[in-house]
């Protein structure tokens, strides 16, 4: 919302500091976001008188002509623009003028002749449209002086104000005065009394048909009218407010907008069929063509005001009828000034896309008895450019059951106190409040507050208590801390992430976030098949899949990586999936994705270890499932008992083709909310042996179809409590082996806690190894 | 005999001192004092002596004769072990700046860095962390928050919808302010919890707005908690999280979920005053959607932006780059 500053210290008193002036408002929760400087002369445009005129021989498009700013010299221009008299005064733009559109006005030479500035149109001053000639200034302008001072322009300083949506008061400039008049002590200028009527010769009928969506309205015929343009300062503040000015009529119905924030419409009476107005809901797909020249086609949910022939002339609070249109011929109008429903508005801004100045107070709440100073402010502003104005007595003012009444609330001095932390007793309150339009009645425990009719945002006694402390200042309030008696600390699920955090990074791997949002092909690209969850209203049309695992995103952070001459990226993330689900909500779950782009599985499954190690987590290998999507042959299924947890190995050489990806790509995803829910056993105290240790090396030549995994479980259960560590040291495969076998080559660490071991103990641990391994098809090797 | 005993004992001190290397100290060792020594041999003719003085005289010699060249071998001996491993420590000589490229730390993302620093502040603070669901209800996101449908508040947030259940009865969270909903629900007051995670907003991106960002929220839930106690807490806060010397104000705000409410900014040492979330008393209608007694329990909530914490912590030009999962990014930080 621009508000005028001279405009508001005309409805009260604020001086003329503007910082000042924007902390207050600022300070009220009104946030001035900007403070711009409008209007004005644009500096370095003087006012020059021409001389004479001369053409050049040489030059069709251009003459010469000499002007006098006011120091008795005589200056040469050339000009474009042919329409100015010697006589004429006109605005020069002397050399280092900077225009509004930001051209500099530099010595630019025709025909080796310099131009000793510019002389401009309206429109290169921006003042409007006109620039098909140069801006002829009143006679007997002053010479040498700003071009604005002739044309009473004056700047205009112009707070653009952040209105939120609990004061729709303040969309006028009227309810900024008020708060700020409470602020300074001040008061807001009185209302305008509507002058003596003439005899009832004119009325215009009123039929409230809908009157639970128009529960007022009022119209009041006006005669005597003639358009016109309006006085400078008023096309001036609704140009510095954001508004065109048109006509006086047009212009002065926007004034009273701004100023009062209540919406009007001037219909030509001449136009209006039958005289009058009926107020009703549209039928599903009748038609409108509005001041727009739009034809709109509405619903049975739009309101509609139409003649009393039943003809539509206007949407309801949001756009007139191009019908009934004020024309250069009006002389007498009827004035409608009204109050609609407010979430009805919104519908049907919404349904139909147009939003316009009247709709948007509407829709936010006007004030149901702030019509009548709309309406006299508009006879008053109006009568100053239509002295013969008559305003027919016979006004109607239609109202329903459903008009606000006025709302009181009770509010308890205790209450305020105990939010706001510092003393308020009824007086205090009261004094805080009545400047603002509150009314506080009673005393002690209960005050019963009255609230003005253009506050609708206050309907509760918390209401009140914003009030109390808005005006009280914030700042005043204090700094208090409260005591906590709770410990602060992360649960045991954020410890555990970022334990799970800090190990993945320890080992090397960097955290990417890629978006949520997937389009639909990129989950199967991923060779992940199933149903997803879509988007409603996605931004970009495509992006519509909420994720159901997080590695396309990942997949894609590698091929953006590779493609950037970047291969060899190790990337996790922790985030959240959202497979569908019938219950209330999807079935969403933490999880994590890793990807070791240029490594093979066992990277993956390294990685799984050590983050198993440090975690405390056990679960299964289980190769014989291979999960959706990545190698046949290198990757395994994780399980706790017969849940599927996660996934290690290898992404399919399918997926990587399909997300452009040259490189293998080793992965592991984990169900994090199922693995940091369990809180792990702490790790308990092992001896470590003081008697020294003796290495057994073992090489075994293992048939392919026998796992590692199997081999060291069969190792660790022969060898019993005397070995301590066991590490598979050599892989080989190769021609010395039988076919379908390759060799695997552990160190077995044997230690007692309590002796030295002998040879003999070394020999049974080895002999036992054998038998066991023996059973599984493994043979010792040489 | 004395005259022997010093000859030999001379040749062998002259003998040490040309010595040029250890194994010629100990080649002199060998000849004087070893086995077959000469200072040596000259003991075993002590026996050989007539009178009992010449024996001590000649005693005394050959001990004082021993123990001098005994010394001077030894000093020498330490003269050329430390030169040797002098020679050694040079001849391994290395330039440190020669190193090959090693796989380093992985990084964090910058999100999380500036996720957890927050965290930290608030815990020191006394605050615990809750998470909630980002794929929310209708009602946790906007109803229990004050926002009835049609409620014009409604339109500040630019919302995704999610074809789940009926239709518009299911959202991607506008804000984590649902989280407080559940975290009411759930536990009893006293109630001191942050609320940091993933936001949605179905707007347009450029440098300075995403689509999907995080937000951190604090809920504190007592009895007889005042807006004095949103100040200090967030003037804590401000000084904990950005340095002694910046300090914060609350001004009139709106937001339908708190009343009172309140944007506050923080004034950094230089002056300036950054706005930088919003706050308020918890309204008494999202205390009761919480199953909390308005009457009884009281209380405060505020809220900002995690990533504007990265952006400008480091500077960074463009907020879309920070989810490029560019490496090139990831790894300056």
């Amino acid at each position: 919302m621009k508000i005028v500053h001279s405009w508001l210290n005309e409805l009260v008193t604020v001086g003329d500091d503007v910082a000042a002036v924007a902390d207050i408002i600022t300070n009220l929760g009104l946030a001035v976001e900007s403070v711009e400087h409008v209007g004005g002369s644009v500096a370095g445009v003087i006012t020059a008188k021409v001389l004479r005129t001369e053409r050049h021989p040489d030059a069709a498009k251009v003459h010469r002509v000499f002007v006098d700013a006011g120091d008795g010299v005589e200056r040469h221009v050339w000009c474009g623009a042919f329409n100015m008299q010697p006589g004429d005064v006109i605005p020069l733009a002397t050399s280092g003028t900077r225009m509004p559109d930001g051209r500099a006005i530099e010595p630019k030479p025709i025909l080796g002749i310099s131009s000793d500035g510019m002389l401009c149109s309206a429109s290169e001053l921006g003042l409007g449209s006109d620039h098909s000639g140069i801006l002829i200034l009143p006679v007997g302008t002053p010479l040498g002086l700003p071009y604005g001072d002739a044309l009473g322009l004056g700047e205009e300083v112009v707070y653009d104000l952040d209105v939120l949506r609990n004061r729709p008061d303040c969309f006028g400039h009227l309810g900024v005065a008020r708060d700020v008049a409470a602020k300074l002590g001040a008061s807001v200028l009185g209302a305008p009394v509507l002058p003596a009527l003439s005899q009832p010769t004119l009325s215009a009928t009123v039929e409230l048909i809908a009157g639970d969506r128009c529960p007022r309205f009022t119209t009041a015929v006006i005669s005597g009218v003639t358009i016109t343009e309006s006085p400078d300062w008023m096309r001036r503040r609704l140009a510095a407010a954001g508004m065109r000015p048109i006509n006086n009529v047009v212009d002065v119905s926007n004034y009273v907008m701004l100023e009062t924030n209540q919406p009007n419409h001037a219909y030509d009476f001449a136009t209006l069929g039958g005289g009058g107005f009926r107020v009703r809901l549209a039928n599903d797909g009748e038609v409108l063509v509005t001041l727009d020249d739009v034809v709109r086609t509405l619903t049975a949910d739009d309101l509609l005001i139409c003649d009393a022939h039943d003809r539509p002339i206007g949407l309801a609070g949001i756009i007139g009828g191009q019908n009934t249109e004020i024309s250069d011929m009006t002389s007498t109008i009827a004035l409608e000034s009204a109050w609609f429903e407010p979430t009805a508005i919104m519908r049907s801004v919404v349904r139909s896309g147009l939003r316009s100045e009247a709709s948007a107070r509407f829709e936010r709440g006007a004030d149901p008895l702030g019509i009548e100073r709309g309406v006299a402010r508009f006879v008053e502003l109006l009568s100053m450019t239509c002295p013969d104005l008559v305003v027919h007595a016979g006004m109607v003012d239609a109202r329903t059951e459903f008009l606000p009444g006025v709302t009181a609330l009770a509010v308890r001095p205790a209450r305020v106190i105990a939010l706001l932390g510092s003393w308020f007793d009824a007086a205090a309150i009261g004094a805080l409040i009545t400047p603002i339009g509150f009314g506080v009645a009673g005393a002690g425990e209960e005050l019963q507050v009255t609230v003005p009719s253009w506050r609708p945002d206050c309907t509760q006694e918390v209401d009140i208590i914003e009030e109390v402390a808005r005006h009280y200042g914030y700042d005043r309030l204090g700094k208090t801390v409260p005591k906590s008696t709770l410990p602060g600390g992360l649960s045991g699920v954020q410890q555990r992430r970022r334990r799970l955090r800090d190990v993945l990074l320890g080992l090397g791997v960097s955290e990417a976030m890629p978006h949520p949002f997937l389009a639909a092909d990129e989950l199967a690209m991923a060779g992940l098949p199933g149903e997803a969850v879509r988007l409603a209203n996605p931004l970009v049309v495509g992006d519509d899949i909420l994720r159901t695992s997080l590695r396309p995103g990942l997949l894609k952070a590698v091929s953006f990586n590779e493609s950037h001459r970047r291969p060899g990226v190790a990337l996790f993330e922790i985030g959240h999936v959202y497979p569908p689900s019938t219950e209330v909500l999807p079935a969403e779950y933490e999880a994590l994705g890793m990807v070791l782009a240029g490594a093979d599985a066992t990277a993956a499954v390294a990685i799984w270890r050590e983050l198993a190690s440090a975690m405390g987590w056990g679960a299964r290998l289980d190769q014989g499932t291979v999960p959706a999507g990545l190698h046949t042959a290198r990757s395994a299924t994780l399980s706790l008992g017969k849940d599927a947890i996660g996934a290690v190995g290898e992404i399919h050489p399918d997926v990587t083709d399909a997300f452009d990806i040259a490189q293998r790509v080793a992965v592991l995803e984990l169900n994090l909310t199922v693995l940091l829910g369990s809180e792990p056993k702490v790790p308990q105290w092992k001896a470590t042996g003081r008697f020294p240790s003796s290495d057994l090396d073992l090489a075994f030549i293992v048939p392919d179809r026998v796992t590692a995994e199997k081999v060291e479980k069969g190792i660790r259960q022969a060898a019993g409590v005397l070995l301590v560590d066991l590490s598979l040291f050599d892989v080989y495969r190769g021609t010395a082996l039988p076919d379908g076998t390759r060799s695997l080559a552990y160190r077995l660490r044997l230690q007692a806690l309590d002796r030295t071991l002998t040879e003999d103990d070394v020999a049974t641990v080895r002999g036992k190894v054998e038998a066991a391994t023996a059973k599984m098809g493994v043979t010792l090797r040489g | 005999m004395i005259d022997q005993i010093h000859t030999a004992r001379d040749s062998a001190l002259v003998r040490l001192a040309a010595a040029t290397s250890s194994d010629d100290v100990r080649a002199v060792e060998q000849e004087v004092l070893g086995k077959r020594g000469s200072l040596t041999d000259l003991k075993a003719g002590l026996g050989k002596l007539a009178t009992i003085d010449e024996k001590k005289e000649a005693g005394r010699a050959l001990n004082e004769a021993t123990t001098q060249v005994a010394d001077a071998q030894q000093l020498r001996l330490a003269e050329f072990r430390s030169a040797e491993r002098t020679a050694q420590l040079e001849a391994e000589r290395i330039d440190l700046t020669e190193v090959m490229q090693r796989p380093g730390r992985g990084h964090a993302h910058v999100v999380t860095q500036a996720w957890q620093r927050l965290e930290d502040v608030f815990i020191g603070l006394g605050f615990q962390v809750a998470e909630g669901p980002e794929v929310e209800t209708d009602w946790y996101n906007f109803e229990a928050l004050n926002m009835p449908a049609n409620h014009p508040a409604r339109s500040m947030h630019d919302t995704f919808y999610v074809e789940h259940g009926e239709p518009g009865s299911t959202v991607l969270r506008t804000h984590t302010s649902p989280v407080q909903i559940r975290v009411m629900q759930n536990l009893q007051p006293p109630i001191y919890m942050i609320m940091p995670g993933r936001v949605f907003r179905n707007e347009t991106t450029d440098a300075t707005h995403l689509a999907v960002f995080h937000q951190i929220e604090g809920l504190v839930i007592d009895r007889g908690i005042t807006l004095a106690d949103l100040a200090g807490t967030i003037e804590a806060f401000t000084k904990a999280f950005f340095g002694e010397g910046f300090t914060s104000r609350l001004r009139p705000s709106y937001f339908p979920f708190t009343e009172p409410s309140a944007e506050f900014d923080i004034r950094t040492p230089a002056g300036d005053w950054l706005e930088l979330g919003g706050c308020g008393m918890v309204h008494p209608n999202v205390l009761r959607a919480g199953g909390l007694d308005p009457e009884e329990w009281s209380g405060f909530a505020f809220g900002f932006g995690i990533d504007r914490m990265a952006k400008e912590r480091h500077a960074i030009g463009d907020v879309r780059e920070m989810y490029s999962n560019d490496i090139r990014f990831i790894e300056q930080f």
